[in-house]
């Protein structure tokens, strides 16, 4: 048995001090393999801390919202529902919300106008997210002007600006009084945007979605969980959709290991043919080659892996943050939470390097499988 | 089909890998053909290079397939909550009717594989190959099954569509009724314990008695083979009962998560490695009467037999600290 | 003895480029003398070698090493034995380059997994025996021919091999490095080696070294002697 240890020690031996011999074949082999994986890697962790962000944000959504549609549009719905909606059993509470966007047209910029359930700024006032304050050179104090539905201006004096804690929520926020944001957006007093319900049991959701239903077939009664999953699976539907474009530089990648591979060069396999000649099996070059392939993954993942974790949460994925996040003028600068999800990191694996060591597996036997007879003449 | 990572990981790692088998397989079948040991021709010395690029495939699927298996039952428990009323990996795997054929082809193939490579390495020992036919036939009704482990865990991945909301709909057209289910069929918890505990001890007494002495290969593999499915069964009626510590929680892929320490993984794969190790120590006893392997058959049953006590020593050490030394009971 | 009957070895057959470069030779090599294959270059030398030798397969005939039949083992079990029994010189050399002296010396005996400590101490008494000992962490591209071939022979004989092959050993030698060779020769035979020669030079084929040689054209024997 340990001479099994022993042998495997020499051969690692011997494949380490063969690697560094080629440094300038293994070293562009390294860095091409390092690169995808640095990518790839970079993806999901962008995604998931996105997706692991977005998720503790809507942990706190309202269990279920009501809107009301019209022909398959969103429209405004009557304060009147929201009495016949309290009395379904099972409702703790109804709570209309008043919110909406506004597109400055100066800036081009869209805003989300919020009327805050508790604390909501006096007339004439509205606190603004940090990110609005940073783009108009708004600060506490300073007076702010928007143009309301009947294209009339109106002036606010900028109370505070919200604080930074959740950037991705509020950064784009204004907070308005009742009063003005119907001034403002013309929703006359009986209606609101949308319910928001609380429910005593989380079992009973769908039965009072239908039950609301029914009462009111014009609504259109959300559920938390069903956001949940439609936003985990858009998530994995963008990142998916970005590793099947991976997959054509991940091709590439294969057939660039392919061919580093198999074009072994004549000193190589001068080399392979000798240790052959001087006693060495077959299985032991196939296990050198093993260790070869495994030293180079190995290395290739590790520092794939750990520069995308640098990448992605300590320098905020400068490099295509702004293709995977989309467009806007106005960007919270946050960073992301260090969450890595071990699956990711084991897909990681499975989508590179099993592909590689696939594609090395014929290589290297037929690496292996030299003749020495060649090397004696 | 679900974009998630690992899924697509998954579908194709196992796609490439399933077709390299594919192409051993076709050399095995020209090996059948055309082997004749005692022929200098270069057509018989490639055959032998080429039964190198078998083995190293073989081996290659094997480590793999150990690996998706695992991979495959955690991805079906992390999106478990695309679907309305699936709380774990069982949920997952039953919102179409491939997902537990895929993971019971998973197994087996993994099985297969290790029988093969015992039999492949006892074939080395050999200096005539004198089990190469064995082995290549053994390839070939390994092939199809590989294959359709791969096609059916495709079309399960190509058939996943998590419940989201549709345009105008909202919940109320989720399929909720969809049957899903939350708990996997299970035998009575107690006498279950007792069966375990009985399988395990006979299993071992034959192997230790064919390590001692040499006789009863066919008997150990047999009881291997039954100690396999008794174990499993018994993990879902009667041990993860206990590592729950939930008399209703029968759940056989969440005692893989961190909360339960992930014993799961020593659990299955000492079942995995005792079934696998019991089986190809007692098949040898078959080809006992050939000459070439007179001498390092014995060596080599003795060492796959002691790996399959161990790991039967060390499954029922595990079951035995969980029903034993916990406060919990049945009773 | 090695007992070869009615060995041919015959490349890409069925082709129309096939070529037999051992034809019907039947010969035996003694143990604990020295045997030399005499014959110009293209006469089959250097393949029969390689199947004395066990480097390659006949394609047709016998070959018996002792008591042995080695004619159709498995290359795992030809390596193995090839590894204990036999010690290999070639025509060039063929040291690893980028390796040192030292590690090319003990390059073969890696598979057999032996404990580096023993290793090393062996490979560096073989090398203080051809008084190369100070060379041992050298590249072997600073070598010059005379040393190039101790550590060639030294590396043929770390595994102690009771059968020592080399082919065209004194090619690239002067003929005072030749005779040391021939000396070096001498001292292997007398600690009981037994030597297999290739060589069309008459430095090695007329030496009072060779017990018996065996000409080769052509792929076939034209002789087989034994000197006097």
């Amino acid at each position: 048995m340990s001479n099994v240890i022993e042998r495997q020690r020499h051969i690692i031996d011997f494949t380490l001090s063969s690697l560094l011999r080629r440094k300038g074949k293994n070293s562009a082999l390294l860095a091409v393999y390092t690169l995808i994986i640095f990518i790839l890697a970079s993806v999901l962790f962008f995604s998931h801390a996105l997706r692991s962000e977005a998720g503790l944000v809507l942990r706190d959504t309202p269990e279920i919202i009501v809107q009301r549609t019209m022909t398959g549009r969103y429209q405004p719905i009557p304060l009147a529902y929201a009495g016949k909606i309290g009395d379904i059993r099972g409702v703790i509470s109804v709570r209309p919300r008043l919110w909406g966007y506004y597109y400055d047209a100066n800036f081009l910029a869209n805003y989300t106008l919020v009327v805050p359930g508790e604390n909501p700024p006096e007339p004439g006032t509205i606190d603004i997210g940090s990110g609005i304050s940073k783009l108009r050179e708004a600060y506490p104090g300073d007076t702010i002007g928007f143009t309301g539905f009947d294209g009339k201006p109106r002036d606010y004096v900028i109370r505070k600006v919200v604080s930074d804690e959740s950037q991705l929520v509020s950064a784009d926020l204004i907070l308005i009084s009742e009063a003005d944001y119907r001034s403002l957006s013309g929703i006359p007093a009986n209606q609101a945007i949308d319910l928001v319900l609380k429910v005593r049991n989380p079992k009973e959701y769908t039965t009072i979605a239908e039950k609301i239903r029914r009462l009111l077939p014009d609504t259109r009664p959300i559920i938390r969980n069903e956001i949940l999953r439609t936003y985990d699976a858009v998530f994995s539907w963008r990142s998916g959709l970005v590793i099947v474009i991976f997959s054509a530089a991940a091709l590439a990648f294969v057939i660039f290991a392919w061919d580093k591979a198999t074009g072994l060069s004549a000193e190589e396999r001068k080399e392979i043919g000798i240790l052959k000649a001087i006693g060495w099996e077959t299985s032991d070059i196939l296990q050198m080659k093993f260790w070869e392939g495994l030293a180079v993954s190995l290395t290739a993942f590790l520092l794939g892996v750990i520069l995308a974790y640098c990448h992605v949460f300590f320098a905020s994925s400068f490099i295509f943050a702004p293709v995977l996040k989309g467009w806007s003028t106005l960007y919270p600068q946050f960073k992301l939470a260090p969450i890595i999800n071990f699956g990711h990191v084991a897909a990681i694996f499975f989508l590179t390097v099993v592909p590689y060591t696939i594609t090395t597996i014929i290589p290297s036997w037929r690496a292996a499988t030299i003749d020495p007879d060649a090397v004696m003449r | 089909m679900i974009l998630h990572p690992s899924i697509l990981a998954l579908f194709i790692s196992s796609l490439l890998i399933s077709l390299m088998v594919l192409y051993s397989t076709a050399y095995g079948i020209q090996i059948l053909r055309r082997w004749d040991i005692a022929s200098g021709s270069e057509l018989q010395l490639g055959l032998e290079r080429r039964t190198y690029l078998v083995s190293t495939i073989v081996a290659y699927f094997l480590a793999f397939q150990l690996v998706s298996l695992f991979m495959f039952i955690y991805t079906a428990d992390s999106i478990c909550h695309l679907f309305v009323g699936a709380m774990c990996a069982v949920g997952t795997l039953t919102v179409n009717q491939f997902g537990y054929p895929t993971l019971v082809l998973k197994i087996i193939t993994f099985l297969l594989a290790g029988l093969w490579l015992i039999l492949n390495h006892a074939d080395n020992q050999g200096f005539d190959y004198p089990l190469i036919r064995t082995k290549y036939r053994l390839l070939v009704v390994m092939a199809p099954i590989i294959l359709a482990e791969t096609t059916l865990q495709g079309i399960y991945f190509l058939g996943l569509r998590p419940d989201i909301i549709t345009s105008c709909c909202g919940s109320l057209f989720s399929p909720a009724s969809r049957g899903i289910a939350t708990e996997v069929i299970n035998a009575p918890p107690l006498p279950m314990l007792t069966v375990f505990y009985l399988s395990t001890s006979v299993t071992f007494a034959s192997g230790l008695w064919f390590y001692l002495r040499g006789r009863g290969g066919a008997l150990f593999a047999a009881l291997s083979v039954v100690q396999f499915v008794v174990a499993l069964t018994a993990v879902i009626s009667v041990i993860s009962l206990y590592v729950y510590q939930m008399p209703s929680h029968h759940c056989p892929f969440c005692i893989l998560q961190c909360e339960y320490y992930y014993v799961g993984y020593p659990i299955y794969i000492a079942i995995l490695t005792a079934a696998t190790t019991g089986m190809g120590a007692g098949w040898l006893s078959h080809y006992r009467g050939i000459a070439s392997l007179r001498e390092a058959l014995p060596g080599l049953q003795r060492n796959l037999t002691l790996t399959a006590l161990v790991s039967l020593a060390l499954m029922a050490a595990i079951s035995a600290a969980y029903t034993l030394l916990t406060s919990f009971t049945l009773r | 003895m090695i007992t070869a009957h009615d060995i041919t070895k015959t490349f890409n057959a069925g082709k129309p480029n096939e070529f037999s470069a051992v034809r019907g030779v039947s010969l035996t090599i003694d143990f604990h003398r020295a045997t030399v294959l005499k014959g110009p270059s293209g006469s089959g030398k250097t393949t029969l070698l390689s199947i004395v030798g066990c480097m390659a397969r006949p394609t047709a005939g016998r070959i018996f090493l002792g008591n042995r039949e080695i004619t159709s083992l498995p290359e795992r079990f030809l390596t193995e034995i090839r590894r204990r029994t036999f010690g290999f010189i070639f025509q060039q050399f063929n040291l690893i380059r980028g390796l040192t002296v030292l590690e090319n010396v003990m390059a073969p005996a890696y598979p057999t997994g032996e404990k580096f400590p023993v290793l090393r101490k062996r490979a560096q008494e073989y090398l203080d025996l051809f008084d190369l000992g100070s060379k041992a962490a050298s590249k072997i591209e600073w070598l010059s021919g005379g040393e190039a071939q101790r550590v060639a022979i030294a590396r043929a004989l770390i595994n102690n091999p009771s059968i020592i092959i080399a082919d065209e050993p004194t090619a690239h030698l002067d003929s005072k490095l030749s005779h040391e060779f021939m000396a070096i020769m001498r001292r292997l035979k007398a600690d009981g080696k037994t030597i297999v020669l290739a060589s069309h030079d008459p430095i090695v084929y007329d030496s009072d070294l060779a017990d018996s040689v065996i000409e080769m054209r052509d792929g076939q024997l034209t002789s087989t002697g034994s000197l006097p």
